[in-house]
């Protein structure tokens, strides 16, 4: 019924330099760019968490998510929740209740949707994601539709997170922990049962695997990675509504794996710096005329999708590794 | 709750549950047989909407213009899977899904640049503008009877159309073994654009006969799109007599708990859905 994706998990040494030259930017930004652009990549660095976590599931493992901002949703309201009114809270008690909460609802969401297959995981996901969303939306004790306004970042004690430098560095170090531990996780025995899953279920089952606990253990793993994406937003932006959890926030994570290239979790990265920087790009866009171009962002996003799925649909990283291999192929 | 208060509760809850259906039978057949998930099956509610308040104050009668819109959607529906959907049916499932959330921003803008982002409301027509009084103070309006009458019919046609017409039975087949019925000498790729535009036609007639109770207004195909996936889910995907039952069921659980259980109500539908799942993974009537 559907045909397995090519993936490109060993990242050639091209693609692994552009990754170094893109750390270095990032280290470097801070000391260049204006406080816009700063707040900007720092928001590109939290969804690149939240794609990376995404990957997971969706190009390590075969299982495509269409409810996975419900994770990162629900971290930012339990930071939201912790956070007094005339205090911040420390770093080291609220990173792990909301990561923890962020958690227990994959879990038990996990424990329901792993059981399914194909489209009916992409439906059902939906559909939870979308119970979650209502559960906040619906609630006026949890904020209702219009959100909780946090007024306090995190205290971390050693360092000062109200700083938005030191706040940029701290995000960038969650960016490249998590980016080194699924890159471990990818290779290590469990990694490799699930790409086994991904490619052909019932041939690990037949091995002796265990496929409903190694997804399920993928599906928890993955939203508490979310939730640590979640939960930077929710610091950075120092507010939090139903909308992070939204069917909108969930796609944009899909469309930027697709767009970097699955799973190989770089290609998360690069997706989300490129899909944010696409949507500032076509809401940034001028009036000609009386026509507002920029109002219409919606459709060049639409139509770039669109055109995306026809034209490259091993994303980003998948052109370059194509780019790179027939330039060694021209100079040999 | 009385029986008078019950009866219209349960007369909401059959309408909401026929409307959904139109729209999940159209889902659960194109998925069934094409093997494509559409997440912008709600954009053809919307579009259906719309064309009936843009229609009938241009043509200046209801009646002819869901005729019209009809014939439109249908044509729109043939277009689109001439143009895009037929290259998708062997795809990847994440490539549907990425075609057709673009698809739903590129429908959406089009809407806004057609009919703008204003919310309209639509006068019920005057034959059917009428309430049956059931009590001194409870009445029933005539035309939520008449959707239940017009989803009825087309539910009624819809099953005729599949089990008892020989265009029916090659849809089967084509569900049931693709490559043997195109060596058959059927020609599948006609089938597929006709279950493709009936899918398109059922939703958008949908749309038309919900505006003047809904009103017509922006994003209008999002919450009917996954409350249609949970109907689909519930009635196991490809088969058309689950849907009609999952939809019945969700609109009750719908109805009902909004009346009985308001603070949960939201929620509800869902649960009904986890339950199913841990009892049955693959939907009640999976075929």
């Amino acid at each position: 019924m559907s045909a397995p994706q090519i993936h490109i998990e060993t990242l050639p040494r091209s693609i692994q330099l552009v990754l170094l030259l893109g750390l270095a930017a990032l280290v470097a930004f801070p000391f260049v760019g204006s406080d816009f652009y700063l707040a900007m990549v720092n928001r590109m660095m939290i969804l690149a968490i939240f794609a990376m976590s995404l990957d997971l599931l969706q190009g390590v493992s075969g299982l495509v998510s269409l409810g996975h901002a419900a994770y990162f949703g629900i971290a930012g309201y339990v930071l939201a929740f912790v956070t007094p009114a005339g205090e911040p809270i420390s770093l080291y008690t609220s990173l792990p209740l909301a990561v923890g909460g962020a958690a227990l609802a994959a879990l038990v969401i996990g424990f329901l949707v792993v059981r399914t297959h194909g489209i009916y995981f992409i439906m059902v996901t939906m559909a939870f994601a979308q119970m979650v969303f209502y559960v906040f939306f619906d609630n006026k004790a949890l904020g209702g539709s219009d959100g909780i306004f946090l007024n306090f970042r995190p205290d971390a004690v050693l360092f000062d997170l109200e700083n938005k430098r030191v706040f940029y560095f701290f995000t960038l170090g969650c960016l490249v922990a998590v980016y080194l531990f699924l890159r471990r996780l990818l290779w290590s025995p469990f990694g490799r049962s699930l790409a086994g899953i991904r490619v052909n279920e019932h041939r690990m089952r037949a091995l002796g695997f265990g496929t409903f606990s190694h997804k399920l253990a993928a599906f928890t793993l993955a939203g508490a990675l979310a939730g640590l994406a979640g939960f930077l937003w929710a610091a950075q932006t120092g507010f939090v509504n139903p909308e992070l959890m939204g069917f909108h926030m969930s796609a944009h994570a899909i469309m930027m794996v697709i767009l970097g290239g699955m799973g190989n979790f770089a290609g998360a990265i690069v997706g989300a710096f490129s899909f944010e920087y696409l949507l500032h790009l076509f809401k940034d866009l001028p009036q000609i005329g009386n026509f507002n171009t920029g109002k219409h962002w919606q459709m060049w996003m639409g139509l770039f999708i669109v055109g995306l799925v026809i034209f490259a649909p091993k994303g980003i990283l998948g052109l370059l590794a194509r780019a790179f291999a027939q330039k060694e192929a021209n100079d040999a | 709750m009385d029986f008078i208060n019950f009866l219209i509760q349960l007369l909401n809850s059959v309408q909401y549950g026929l409307l959904l259906f139109m729209l999940a039978a159209g889902l659960t057949l194109i998925f069934g047989i094409m093997g494509v998930v559409n997440l912008a099956h709600g954009s053809f509610y919307m579009l259906g909407a719309y064309l009936a308040w843009s229609l009938a104050g241009t043509l200046g009668s209801f009646t002819l213009a869901i005729v019209v819109g009809t014939a439109l959607s249908v044509g729109f529906g043939l277009l689109l899977e001439k143009v895009l959907f037929r290259h998708f049916y062997h795809r990847d499932h994440l490539d549907q899904v990425l075609l057709t959330f673009g698809l739903i921003y590129v429908f959406e803008e089009l809407r806004s640049m057609l009919w703008g982002d204003d919310v309209h409301g639509l006068q019920v027509p005057q034959a059917l503008s009428a309430s049956i009084a059931l009590t001194d103070t409870l009445s029933y309006p005539v035309y939520r009877l008449f959707m239940s009458g017009i989803c009825l019919l087309l539910a009624l046609g819809l099953y005729l159309l599949i089990s008892k017409t020989r265009l029916g039975m090659k849809i089967r087949a084509g569900a049931f073994n693709h490559e043997m019925t195109e060596a058959l000498g059927v020609n599948i790729k006609l089938i597929h654009a006709v279950v493709f535009a009936l899918g398109v036609g059922l939703a958008s007639i949908a749309g038309m006969i919900a505006a003047p109770v809904s009103s017509v207004y922006p994003n209008m195909g999002g919450q009917v799109l996954i409350m249609c996936f949970v109907v689909v889910v519930i009635g196991g995907i490809g088969s058309v007599r689950g849907a009609l039952i999952a939809a019945l069921l969700v609109g009750l659980v719908d109805t009902f708990g909004k009346v009985l259980l308001p603070e949960v109500s939201g929620m509800l539908v869902y649960v009904l859905m986890a339950a199913v799942l841990l009892y049955k993974p693959e939907g009640l009537f999976k075929q």
